[in-house]
């Protein structure tokens, strides 16, 4: 049943950014962060989300994901690829065997501007071609429009299509507007099954920010202290440098606590974000700084 | 009535902007006296880390800028530093240059930055060149810029030094990091204000001041890095940045000049020491 909207928390953005100035001062000591760049790397939905791809570039960055690097050792996979449904069996025959995850956008991703049917059968696509994780889309128009109702039923319906995937919710905050919506939207899509919440399709700026990031897994928290239950969170969109990776491992241990931290309730939606750690991860062997030119892109 | 002192705060300019060490580090720089005349950032790694990330990201647009749009930047420039001569004379007097040396040394300046505005639209054609093959081929080669040139910048002459060194790298195309004088660090700063009015786009000059010891080693084991210039005389120094360069095969090139006034210094062999030869070879016949 839809949760009631009325009592939530209200945020104060002067607050929020505040609390997020600290989370990004917090000092992290050498070794910390190279185990923060692994545990980083493993929690990434490496993703191609683009109308040009095609099954090589879907081939290539499924290599990308099970062989992040050749010659670094003890470094893990990443733990997802995130595609559109028509790309789900090639990453899926890609990936065989290496227990990465399939990701697959679904619900006429990015806009979710369709009717429901067309949406459901999207999604049920995707499901039947392979896909373990569904990242569905919420109806941004509905829910500025006070339809919570229907935002909420939608993703209850989509829901009972995934079966056994894994449903990622994305709010899109960066057409929220306000804090507070995404903390009501945060509420929508947890009571109404989402497995994860997630800030963004990756096609809208601002993507995500740490402040919403913030208020979502704030949400997460208050779940779990009402319910037990763990809900995920994947920021999306945004997120390219190491530096600004670690800050929401930050976060994440600060709010949600040593639970969360792993790639069963954490994910970073992110493609360059990966050179990025690789780089860092090859300074930190060698000494030297790096250059882009060494590194796959995809 | 009596005012208080306004001293300017010297600060790094890296990507067009000025911002101080993330280090929060910093040097005093006093005059023969011993009497303090500024306090310098002392640059950090990292500051040259960041300063690489932005002079890459703008070699691109500014190599594919036309020759005529560098050579007239590099005019512009030369015009910014006219207009604030006095300035700079005083500067460089401030840090121990007799009134009369520091004066030649402005305007040379000056000129040099003229010398190689004019070279802009030229030094192609003058290294270029078409080459007999035995083949059906039309071969011909043309330069290109390396990309990203790490500088360390002579000790003494620290504008004119600097300026005819950095010059010829960035009208060839190249963006730079430049180590400013260690010793003589205020003119540098100075001149990224005059850049930072001459419509050079952010990131295509960048300057640091600090210190040798700590930054020359990075300078030359950066992999993002593609030539390194050192200016000086320092032999194990030489060596090791020789050493460090291999790694990525940095184009390396030493001036162990020690006057940078010379007529010699005005030569379009000193945009060639940045530039990398391309050789086409194009089928003529089936």
């Amino acid at each position: 049943m839809i949760p009631n909207l009325d009592n939530l928390p209200v945020y104060d953005t002067a607050g929020v950014n505040e609390r997020i100035a600290r989370f990004c001062s917090r000092s992290i000591k050498s070794n910390s962060k190279l185990e923060g760049l692994k545990l980083a790397l493993s929690m990434v939905d490496l993703t191609t989300l683009e109308g040009k791809d095609t099954t090589g570039k879907v081939q290539q960055i499924c290599y990308k994901a099970m062989h992040p690097h050749d010659t670094l050792k003890n470094i893990p996979k990443v733990a997802a690829v995130c595609v559109y449904p028509a790309q789900v069996a090639i990453a899926i025959k890609a990936l065989k065997g290496s227990g990465i995850q399939v990701a697959s956008v679904a619900t006429a991703f990015p806009s979710g501007q369709s009717s429901l049917e067309v949406k459901l059968l999207d999604t049920k696509f995707a499901v039947d071609q392979g896909a373990n994780e569904i990242d569905m889309v919420i109806s941004r128009g509905q829910f500025l429009a006070g339809n919570y109702q229907y935002v909420f039923d939608e993703i209850v319906a989509v829901k009972k299509v995934c079966g056994q995937a894994h449903l990622k919710v994305i709010l899109e905050t960066g057409e929220l507007d306000t804090l507070d919506n995404v903390r009501k939207a945060s509420e929508l899509a947890i009571y109404a099954g989402a497995d994860f919440i997630k800030t963004s399709t990756g096609k809208i700026q601002p993507a995500a920010t740490m402040q919403v990031t913030y208020v979502m897994l704030d949400a997460i928290k208050d779940y779990y202290i009402k319910t037990g239950k763990m809900i995920g969170m994947k920021p999306a969109g945004g997120i390219s440098t190491s530096k600004i990776a670690l800050q929401y491992l930050v976060m994440l241990n600060e709010v949600l606590g040593e639970k969360w931290m792993n790639k069963n309730y954490f994910r970073f939606g992110a493609s360059s974000l990966v050179n990025d750690i690789l780089m860092q991860l090859v300074k930190a062997e060698t000494g030297n700084y790096q250059s882009g030119n060494y590194f796959s892109k995809d | 009535m009596s005012r208080l002192a306004i001293q300017k705060t010297y600060k790094l300019y890296i990507g067009g902007k000025f911002p101080r060490s993330e280090s929060g580090r910093f040097y005093a720089i006093n005059d023969s006296k011993g009497n303090l005349i500024a306090n310098m950032c002392l640059a950090s790694r990292k500051d040259f880390r960041n300063a690489v990330v932005i002079a890459r990201n703008a070699q691109s647009s500014w190599a594919n800028s036309s020759a005529l749009n560098k050579g007239q930047i590099l005019y512009r420039i030369a015009e910014m530093l006219e207009g604030r001569k006095e300035q700079f004379i005083a500067e460089l007097i401030a840090q121990g240059e007799t009134a009369e040396n520091a004066k030649t040394e402005v305007l040379l300046a000056i000129d040099r930055l003229v010398y190689f505005a004019g070279w802009s639209d030229k030094y192609q054609q003058f290294f270029s060149c078409i080459n007999p093959v035995s083949s059906a081929h039309f071969n011909f080669s043309v330069l290109e810029p390396v990309g990203v040139v790490a500088v360390i910048a002579p000790e003494k002459q620290s504008l004119l030094g600097l300026i005819s060194v950095i010059a010829p790298a960035i009208v060839g195309g190249n963006t730079v990091i430049v180590l400013a004088s260690e010793s003589k660090p205020l003119s540098a700063i100075s001149f990224a204000e005059v850049l930072n009015s001459s419509d050079v786009p952010g990131g295509v000059v960048n300057i640091l001041t600090g210190k040798k010891e700590e930054l020359v080693n990075q300078f030359a084991s950066h992999m993002d890095v593609n030539s390194i210039i050192y200016c000086g005389a320092d032999e194990p120094l030489m060596l090791s940045i020789s050493e460090l360069a291999s790694n990525n095969v940095k184009r390396t090139t030493f001036y162990k000049k020690n006057d940078w006034a010379s007529d010699s210094c005005e030569s379009p062999y000193f945009i060639e020491k940045t530039q990398e030869v391309k050789t086409t070879w194009h089928p003529t016949e089936i």
